[in-house]
């Protein structure tokens, strides 16, 4: 199938969802799919990284927190009160003041980009290392972005910030549907993407690096330069996820937003469905997200990542390919 | 200037002292991921695991907990060698420590986490004992024994550990399954059960490590977090496989730590460790006495 096609295809099956979940006519559902469809984004982009390149991230919790802390942060900033000086003239921002607050889709965008800005700086300082190094370097990003934040009173610092939801949205009417939407076009951006990068030169360059880096160095595969583009695209797509994050919770404190739960998630679904092709995460995400939801609302919420620890921890040492590759075992089995 | 003075030389002290604590927690990383090269990032939850012991064993019977880590050293021991045989046959066997061993560590770590939280809640634990409390003072100078008595502890433990890696049969066939694994096989020698013993030791270093850990401060289970990137900073900023790369490394960073929170408060300490780390990663990843 072309990626184009395969984008309208995961566009009609979104808005097939979208609209099955209208029809049921309950919010909670709304809730619920977006913490789901949310995970659907974070996998997959983990994946990028995680499952082509085979370079573990375990910072994803940064990546999103950063993402919806640049939300907070834009949703703060009053250009009328705040003058840049270059050069000794102060440059009067009022003129921007229209603009604000901005809409959530641009919110996303530059959620994204300082995302995707950490990831290639993150990337520029550790890549040139043993892969093992990188993996350090990520679950130490998480706590030094933590601790910046912790002291940047601007965002709320330790105390956390309320973002006030707006009851409604133009067009959808309730505002949880249409951050619904907003999420589930993300998800099917970022599956398209890593769709498309799977069958591209640059997915096969990844593959080569995840195989034997040394061999795909020495013929000619610019490594660095595709492990940095990997660690722009994964962690962009992270802080896009985390973006909206502020106006979904409506109050954002440093404990939730680099919440261990999205690292465990965002490296335990790709792992359990598998991390060679893009329907691995999807799967992962929408049964161990399904799961989490019910387990959440039934059992108790600790109960549910003890869970999701030791899936992963079976997972890897059964079922190195996750469910893909057990369904593609007995696949092969079968036409034996 | 006299209480800036003051201020400083006891500041050095209380990052000296705490350097003690670090180093101790850091043995256990420098053996698996220095010499060994398994990344195991669970390290932290077992020392939170020890400290528990500690904690359990202090309150129900009321003996001392480094003691009692002294005591349960062979389970922790006989729990990484079980770790370290899984780890080679699920992963190191088929050559795929780099993704899934990482996943399988991090999986160890997250459990361990969420069992003790769902077994003790997240409330602070603390333990009892003669030395915590009292502290030496010396002029301007004050030595808390509940800093001391861990310092010296973490000493004696560099001092048997150098002496065992450099004396001892074992010590030495662990030094060079670091550097070649084949020769150690034309020596006769198994490799597998030179790492088993190895990473069992490198576990058994947390149960100590623990229960210095919470008779220095108060522990609950998501501690351990703050220590990945600590130890391994440590690790990376001394060299790998050093042992006393660690120790001068773990000081370091505990006088810049004690330094930072004195002068900047106390909110900015954690990111210190990990600053560092990012620094040496980018301008010296062999770090300080590194091969």
């Amino acid at each position: 199938m072309r990626s184009f096609t395969f984008f309208l295809v995961a566009a009609l099956v979104g808005l097939l969802v979208f609209v099955a979940l209208r029809y049921f006519n309950n919010d909670y559902y709304f809730f619920a799919g977006y913490v789901v469809v949310q995970f659907i984004v974070l996998a997959t982009a983990w994946n990028i990284l995680g499952g082509y390149c085979g370079y573990v991230n375990f910072g994803s919790a940064a990546f999103f927190a950063a993402g919806a802390y640049s939300s907070v942060a834009l949703h703060k900033f009053d250009p009328t009160k705040w003058a840049p000086s270059i050069f000794g003239f102060d440059i009067p921002l009022d003129f921007l003041a229209p603009l604000f607050p901005l809409p959530l889709p641009v919110l996303i965008v530059f959620g994204g980009m300082v995302a995707g800005l950490i990831g290639f700086g993150m990337g520029y300082l550790t890549l040139r290392l043993r892969g093992a190094f990188f993996a350090i370097a990520t679950l130490a990003l998480a706590v030094v972005l933590q601790t910046l934040i912790i002291n940047w009173d601007f965002v709320g610092g330790a105390r956390g910030a309320y973002i006030i939801r707006p009851a409604v949205a133009p067009i959808f009417g309730s505002y949880i549907h249409y951050l619904f939407l907003l999420m589930l076009s993300l998800a099917v951006i970022a599956v398209g993407i890593a769709r498309m990068i799977e069958r591209s030169r640059l997915g096969y360059g990844f593959a080569c690096i995840r195989d034997d880096e040394l061999a795909a160095e020495a013929s000619g595969v610019p490594t660095l330069k595709l492990k940095l583009i990997a660690t722009t695209i994964s962690g962009a797509l992270m802080g896009m996820a985390g973006a909206p994050f502020p106006y979904y919770i409506g109050y954002v404190e440093p404990g939730s937003a680099f919440g261990l739960a999205y690292a465990v998630n965002s490296i335990a679904m790709p792992m359990i469905g598998g991390t060679t092709s893009w329907i691995g995460p999807l799967v992962g995400a929408i049964l161990l997200g399904t799961v989490q939801q019910v387990a959440t609302v039934t059992i108790s919420s600790a109960v549910n990542l003890l869970i999701v620890g030791v899936l992963l921890v079976g997972f890897v040492i059964v079922a190195p390919n996750g469910i893909v590759g057990l369904v593609q075992r007995r696949l092969r089995e079968r036409e034996k | 200037m006299g209480i800036q003075a003051d201020l400083l030389i006891n500041a050095i002290i209380a990052g000296l002292l705490l350097g003690g604590l670090y180093a101790a927690v850091t043995y256990g990383i420098s053996i698996s991921f220095g010499i060994l090269d398994i990344v195991n990032i669970a390290h932290p939850g077992f020392i939170i695991l020890g400290s528990y012991i500690a904690y359990i064993v202090n309150t129900r019977l009321g003996l001392d907990p480094i003691l009692t880590s002294i005591l349960v050293l062979p389970l922790f021991y006989w729990l990484g060698a079980t770790i370290y045989q899984v780890y080679y046959q699920s992963f190191e066997k088929r050559g795929q420590e780099a993704l899934r061993g990482l996943a399988f560590f991090f999986g160890l770590l997250f459990v361990t986490e969420v069992s003790l939280i769902l077994v003790f809640g997240v409330d602070y634990r603390y333990v009892q004992a003669p030395y915590i409390g009292p502290s030496l003072h010396l002029g301007i100078m004050d030595f808390p024994l509940r800093m001391l008595v861990p310092f010296a502890l973490s000493v004696a433990m560099f001092v048997a550990l150098q002496l065992f890696l450099s004396r001892t049969f074992i010590g030495r066939a662990i030094m060079a399954v670091s550097q070649d694994q084949q020769a150690l096989r034309l020596m006769a020698i198994d490799p597998v059960r030179i790492k088993r013993i190895a990473f069992g030791i490198s576990i058994a270093t947390a149960s100590i490590a623990g229960a210095l850990l919470i008779v220095i401060q108060p522990v609950e289970p998501s501690v351990g977090r703050e220590y990945i990137g600590r130890v391994f900073a440590i690790c990376v900023l001394g060299g790998l496989g050093s042992l006393p790369g660690t120790l001068i490394a773990a000081m370091l960073l505990g006088i810049v730590e004690s330094l930072t929170a004195t002068f900047y408060g106390p909110s900015w300490a954690p990111a210190v460790g990990f600053g560092l780390l990012l620094l040496t990663l980018a301008f010296r990843p062999a770090g300080l006495l590194g091969r």
